[in-house]
């Protein structure tokens, strides 16, 4: 059997400059700058409307930037025809031709671009032997389940051998089980094949799991770029902080938690950050707050609690299920607060890595 | 004025008396089965049965009246003589297939039909793939959709005049023999020109329809996925690539509908042909053959064989055009 070693490539980097993209007065993508390490895993994150689709689609060259350079491989893509950018895309919609068989739809690129049948055929069957479509391949798109088409739309993807993949949000069509599976096989596909990958979702679980680095936008504008613990552990921005983690980040006013409980150099105009997980019910704690409301989700239990007028979740583990109106304290670890300044939304001490980390040597 | 009236008060009964006899019926029904007592539930069954036969009623006996009972009568006339009234069993058949001008319009039928819907489909999607993606698309689409909105007459009265030919010696009001003249040629008198008058024929026909197929095809182009035009740009597939090997095959189905429409369209043309050549100088189609027969011949029995033979042609290709229309929608 032909292995995964045969469509194996050199991913390259990709590098936006000052990038943006104005649609009359609006600005979807706004002075964006961004290293994408060759061979890594980057997801484009953010909320509907934040530009993760217009970034992607200008590296792919289906947008024209309106400002700034973008290289692939250290080469000027900016004003390079789609084609010429030598990278390969999974749509949303998979975007199959209906009319053409899944072998058709697979090895239609290298048809246009004159590769000869016989090594058509020959990385067809490496293909769909590394995707386990050879059972489908006379099959039309219209007689597949939503998975299997995903699938030939990754097929379409890799036959091309391109040191670049980029993909939009292309488990949003899928089943939660489906998505699941998909999320750990795109990961492993793209850690054997080697090639660079930009990922676009809405879905921090799938940034969380698969992403290298996570690219999170909001309005246009990069928010943090990171690693998935970093993003999680040390969120630069008070739209990090409320964007990561199920639910989201507590932000209280910094007045409403006693003074001697919060880190050094703190302004009472601040706000702090702290995540449901990390309050830990501790009866000489420094949180205070009345029970509101209580939502039992079986492994856990999640509290609204009133903290000095501020509304805090706090997540309990086990079976504990406080009344309303009952007053609980609360300790936390002692990295578990952050800092905020609501000026800026930014968070107040360094240390946050503004550029992607490059990848782990492994 | 008065015919005004007449005109306007007809319609007025007649819409009113449509009115009444839907309002009228249904009442009726629900006296009969009225929707409470003991037997509501069978009751309403029963007059739900019976409810959709007293609105299509009047359609099914106008459609009986005005497409069956002529198909019927014109099998009957076809087997008698050119009154209608002494029986000649299949001898209008037998006549049919010797005749020369049967023969020829059978011919001309067939150069129809190959070259007109062909060259109406091909032009459409031409003009609907290129005025798509121009800002000025919407101008040019209302211009070529334009002869449409012209009746076969008025259209054929307005060619005559770009076929118009007069002595040599004077100036050509004819555009095309005007445009010939100036390139130094001598004026033709287009359509008595024997075999290519026909195709100076099919352009009026062309010119008029290609608005017709430009219109449908700009549509099925739009409802092309934008992302399989992007999948197949990021593929390295060049424009004439992406138009013909994605764009095409994914509305065959529409371009297929559009053919057999103006087919069908084309096996019926008389308009044109009677008002150019009435079939003169080696142009006559079916339609205006049979024509000829039945008012000038006055020969009913032989005007409806060709009728017949016309109805067979366009049968199957009508219910073939149907099917496919149904699959689209």
């Amino acid at each position: 059997m032909s292995g995964i070693a045969d469509v194996r490539v050199a991913g390259q980097e990709i590098r936006l400059e000052h990038v943006s993209k104005s649609y009359g007065t609006g600005l979807a993508a706004d002075d964006v700058n961004l290293i994408v390490p060759a061979g890594s895993f980057t997801v484009l994150l953010g909320p509907s409307g934040c530009g993760k689709s217009t970034t992607l689609r200008m590296i792919a060259g289906l947008e024209e930037t309106t400002d700034g350079r973008i290289l692939i491989g250290d080469r000027d893509v900016t004003r390079v025809g789609v084609a010429q950018r030598n990278l390969s895309m999974v749509f949303q919609s998979y975007a199959l031709f209906p009319h053409l068989s899944v072998a058709e739809n697979i090895t239609f690129g290298l048809k246009v671009r004159k590769v000869s049948r016989a090594e058509r055929q020959r990385r067809l069957q490496t293909v769909a032997s590394v995707l386990g479509l050879e059972a489908l391949l006379e099959r039309k798109p219209g007689q597949l389940s939503g998975g299997q088409q995903q699938r030939v739309a990754l097929g379409r993807a890799i036959i091309a051998e391109k040191p670049v993949c980029l993909m939009d949000e292309p488990l949003s069509n899928l089943d939660a089980k489906l998505r699941h599976e998909m999320r750990v096989e795109i990961r492993a596909l793209q850690q054997q094949l080697g090639f660079t990958m930009v990922y676009v979702t809405h879905d921090q679980v799938e940034a969380i799991t698969m992403a290298d680095q996570v690219v999170l936008l909001n309005g246009g504008r990069i928010e943090q770029v990171a690693d998935p613990r970093t993003l999680y552990a040390r969120p630069a921005t008070m739209f990090a902080a409320r964007f990561i983690g199920t639910p989201p980040m507590n932000l209280i006013p910094a007045s409403a938690l006693p003074v001697e409980a919060l880190p050094r150099g703190t302004r009472s105009d601040d706000m702090i950050g702290v995540r449901p997980e990390a309050l830990i019910l501790d009866a000489s704690g420094p949180v205070r707050g009345v029970v509101r409301s209580v939502e039992y989700l079986g492994s856990d239990t999640l509290v609204d609690l009133d903290v000095d007028g501020a509304l805090v979740q706090a997540r309990l583990p086990g079976q504990d299920m406080p009344a309303p109106g009952t007053l609980l304290a609360f300790g936390h670890g002692p990295d578990d607060l952050h800092v905020f300044d609501p000026a800026t939304g930014r968070r107040r001490e360094g240390g946050v890595v503004e550029t992607g980390l490059p990848r782990q040597s492994n | 004025m008065e015919q005004l009236l007449v005109a306007l008060g007809s319609m007025a009964l007649g819409v009113g008396a449509c009115a009444l006899y839907f309002w009228g019926s249904n009442r009726l029904l629900d006296l009969v089965f009225p929707a409470r007592s003991a037997h509501a539930a069978a009751n309403i069954r029963r007059a739900n049965l019976i409810r959709p036969w007293l609105f299509l009623g009047p359609a099914v006996i106008i459609l009986t009246v005005y497409l069956v009972y002529p198909v019927l009568n014109s099998i009957w006339l076809s087997l008698h003589g050119r009154t209608g009234e002494e029986f000649v069993g299949l001898d209008n058949y037998v006549w049919l297939f010797g005749d020369d001008g049967f023969r020829e319009s059978i011919r001309n039928n067939l150069l129809w039909l190959v070259v007109v819907p062909a060259a109406s489909t091909f032009f459409g999607l031409i003009a609907a793939a290129l005025t798509d993606r121009i800002a000025w698309g919407n101008i040019a689409k209302s211009l070529i959709f334009m002869p449409m909105a012209i009746s076969f007459i008025g259209a054929s009265v307005i060619w005559k005049f770009i076929y118009d030919v007069r002595a040599a010696d004077v100036e050509q009001i004819g555009l095309l023999n005007a445009i010939v003249v100036a390139l130094g040629g001598a004026p033709q008198a287009w359509i008595a020109l024997p075999f290519w008058n026909n195709f100076f024929l099919m352009v009026i026909l062309i010119w008029i329809q290609t608005g017709f197929a430009m219109v449908i095809l700009s549509a099925a182009l739009r409802g092309i996925p934008e992302e399989t035009v992007e999948a197949a740009v990021l593929d390295g597939a060049n424009p004439l690539q992406i138009f013909l090997k994605i764009k095409v095959p994914q509305i065959w189905g529409t371009i297929a509908v559009v053919w057999t429409t103006i087919t069908i369209l084309v096996l019926k043309v008389f308009d044109i042909v009677l008002a150019m050549t009435n079939g003169q100088w080696g142009t006559q189609v079916l339609a205006n053959f049979m024509f000829d027969w039945m008012f000038r011949g006055l020969d009913f029995g032989r005007a409806a064989t060709i009728a017949l033979v016309i109805m067979a042609l366009v049968v199957p290709i009508m219910i073939w055009n149907i099917r496919e229309a149904q699959k689209d929608a």
